[in-house]
């Protein structure tokens, strides 16, 4: 059980981050990032749908993705905070995939090592798909950070609003004790080295230690899940049964 | 996506009946008309016109089809849609860049666009109301779109026939996913079906429609098709379409909402009924349901990423003076 959850946790982060980002398509400040945000999207959603497909099969109780996906309430939902922030303006938009991809890279990477077969095989290829998230969303963030004075403050707000939920990145939760899965404590130093090169180029600094904001892992979230969840499982709640 | 039919093209030209005629040569002769090659004023101004309008569409079409990808009901299909407007996102860029090469830049075509100015294919001025609309559009607008746009890939300029090869083996794709959904709607629960029967009722005319005008009322069909811009009338293409489309609806036991629609083995394609001009009119000028909605989209979409665009500009600058300053 405590792997199912933690896949849970793993996959909740994928896809509320990818259904966040998807949120953009065609309204992206330009026509390449309403290219590149999808393409964002679909590398999170692709390794949510593994997970939570690994993750039925974990539990034996006949549950399939979109089982898992569209019939869990906010209160089961096990994402961290930091993915299920609202957009906000594209500052908010990139340090958020920022934030989450340089978590993720290393995560991942350490992954590879895994003894759990489907774990290791999603490992092998998001180590990639993070690593160009990190360059993507981070050459953003040195943009706008170093751009005009209105990007640079933008950037600081942001910030200001997201750093609060970066230390959930490294809370254990339901992994603690499953060997298949990495530490996520001990990602913590490589994070940090990324996010500290990143910022220092992009002139920004480091906040001062901030009171953390936590909760997801135990399904007690920001008021904002709850607007996303009602409408992605709209459709799919509308109708019991059908095939799609 | 698409843009037969193309509303108000300027084909004037002023250059000598030499110069034409040498241009129609190379035309007639199969040769490819590439950016640096002298053309009459009128031929790259019917293009840069057509493929505007062609990018335009691609960029406009993200915004029916995005409006179902946060409420898509399984994953597989969250995933499918998001990466099929992607490609028309990409489709759009390719297009941008051909005009490009005519001497036109994309800030340019945007802002005619924004204002007005520039029109786009009026089949994404209707809304889409439920998720059959998005099987629906697949296979009948992306569908439509593969009729036109495969005699695009000869046209007689290189660069856009070139963008055509690709965008048509992703339209071809789109449309199979978009018979997709609508066979497992077909097939589906009696809400499902009932679903996208209502969403065929509402496609089915504007699809028709998005083959432009009869070709007694095309008013620049004659010199593009003597350019070889365009291959085929509109009606011949529109033909065409329905003819290939009424197996596959029958095929899915659904009706076409036309009671006029019927074999006629002499002509051998279908007759159908009368489509309505004066709404398709009504919505080129700017009088559909979605209109407004969507350039008002598109504009906030532009002005909310002005800083990000002015950041992205300054850095550049910032990093090619210290750049030059460490030299």
């Amino acid at each position: 059980m405590a792997l199912f959850n933690a896949l849970l946790e793993l996959a909740d982060d994928h896809l509320v981050l990818g259904h966040r980002l998807s949120e953009w398509c065609g309204h992206a400040p330009m026509l390449e990032e309403d290219l590149a945000m999808p393409n964002m999207a679909l590398d999170l959603i692709g390794t949510a749908r593994v997970l939570y497909d690994h993750a039925g099969k974990v539990e034996g109780q006949g549950r399939d993705e979109d089982a898992l996906a569209y019939l869990r309430g906010e209160r089961e939902y096990r994402n961290c905070l930091l993915v299920e922030r609202e957009n906000g303006d594209f500052a908010v938009t990139m340090l958020r995939q920022l934030y989450f991809a340089a978590f993720m890279e290393p995560y991942w990477q350490a992954g590879l090592d895994s003894s759990d077969e489907v774990i290791k095989g999603v490992a092998g290829k998001a180590v990639k798909e993070m690593a160009y998230h990190i360059r993507h969303a981070g050459e953003w963030v040195i943009r706008l950070g170093d751009g005009t004075e209105e990007s640079a403050a933008r950037m600081r707000d942001a910030v200001e609003e997201l750093h609060c939920f970066t230390e959930e990145l490294f809370e254990e939760g339901a992994a603690e004790g499953v060997d298949a899965l990495p530490s996520r404590a001990a990602i913590r130093p490589i994070w940090q080295a990324t996010i500290v090169r990143i910022f220092a180029e992009a002139g920004l600094s480091m906040p001062e230690a901030v009171y953390p904001q936590t909760g997801g892992r135990s399904g007690q979230h920001n008021e904002v899940l709850g607007h996303m969840l009602a409408e992605m499982q709209s459709l799919h709640r509308a109708h019991p049964g059908a095939v799609w | 996506m698409y843009s037969q039919g193309l509303i108000g093209a300027d084909g004037s030209t002023e250059e000598t009946q030499d110069f034409l005629d040498a241009f129609q040569k190379r035309i007639d002769a199969e040769e490819k008309i590439e950016p640096n090659d002298a053309m009459p004023e009128g031929y790259r101004k019917t293009l840069v016109r057509q493929i505007g309008q062609h990018a335009h569409s691609e960029i406009v079409g993200m915004l029916p089809e995005g409006n179902w990808i946060t409420r898509a009901p399984s994953l597989r299909r969250k995933a499918a849609l998001l990466a099929k407007v992607q490609d028309e996102g990409g489709h759009g860029l390719y297009l941008y860049s051909a005009a490009e090469t005519l001497g036109v830049s994309r800030e340019q075509m945007t802002e005619e666009l924004l204002s007005g100015k520039a029109k786009y294919s009026s089949i994404f001025n209707y809304p889409t109301l439920s998720w059959a609309d998005i099987g629906i559009i697949g296979w009948l607008v992306d569908g439509a779109a593969i009729m036109n746009q495969i005699p695009l890939c000869r046209c007689s300029y290189g660069p856009y026939a070139r963008a055509m090869i690709r965008v048509c083996k992703e339209e071809s794709f789109h449309q199979r996913q978009g018979y997709e959904i609508v066979m497992y709607l077909a097939r589906g629960t009696e809400a499902q079906r009932e679903m996208v029967q209502d969403a065929l009722n509402r496609w089915w005319w504007p699809s028709l429609m998005m083959f432009g005008p009869h070709d007694a009322d095309s008013a620049h069909s004659e010199q593009s098709m003597e350019w070889k811009i365009k291959r085929f009338s509109n009606d011949a293409l529109r033909q065409k379409f329905i003819d290939a489309t009424v197996p596959q609806a029958e095929f899915l036991g659904l009706t076409l909402p036309d009671p006029d629609l019927k074999w006629n083995a002499e002509k051998g394609g279908y007759d159908h009924g009368d489509i309505d001009w004066e709404e398709f009119w009504r919505v080129v000028k700017g009088n559909g349901v979605m209109n407004r909605d969507r350039i008002k989209a598109r504009k906030k979409a532009w002005d909310d990423g002005a800083w990000v665009r002015e950041a992205a500009l300054a850095h550049a600058d910032k990093r090619a003076a210290r750049k030059q300053a460490a030299e």
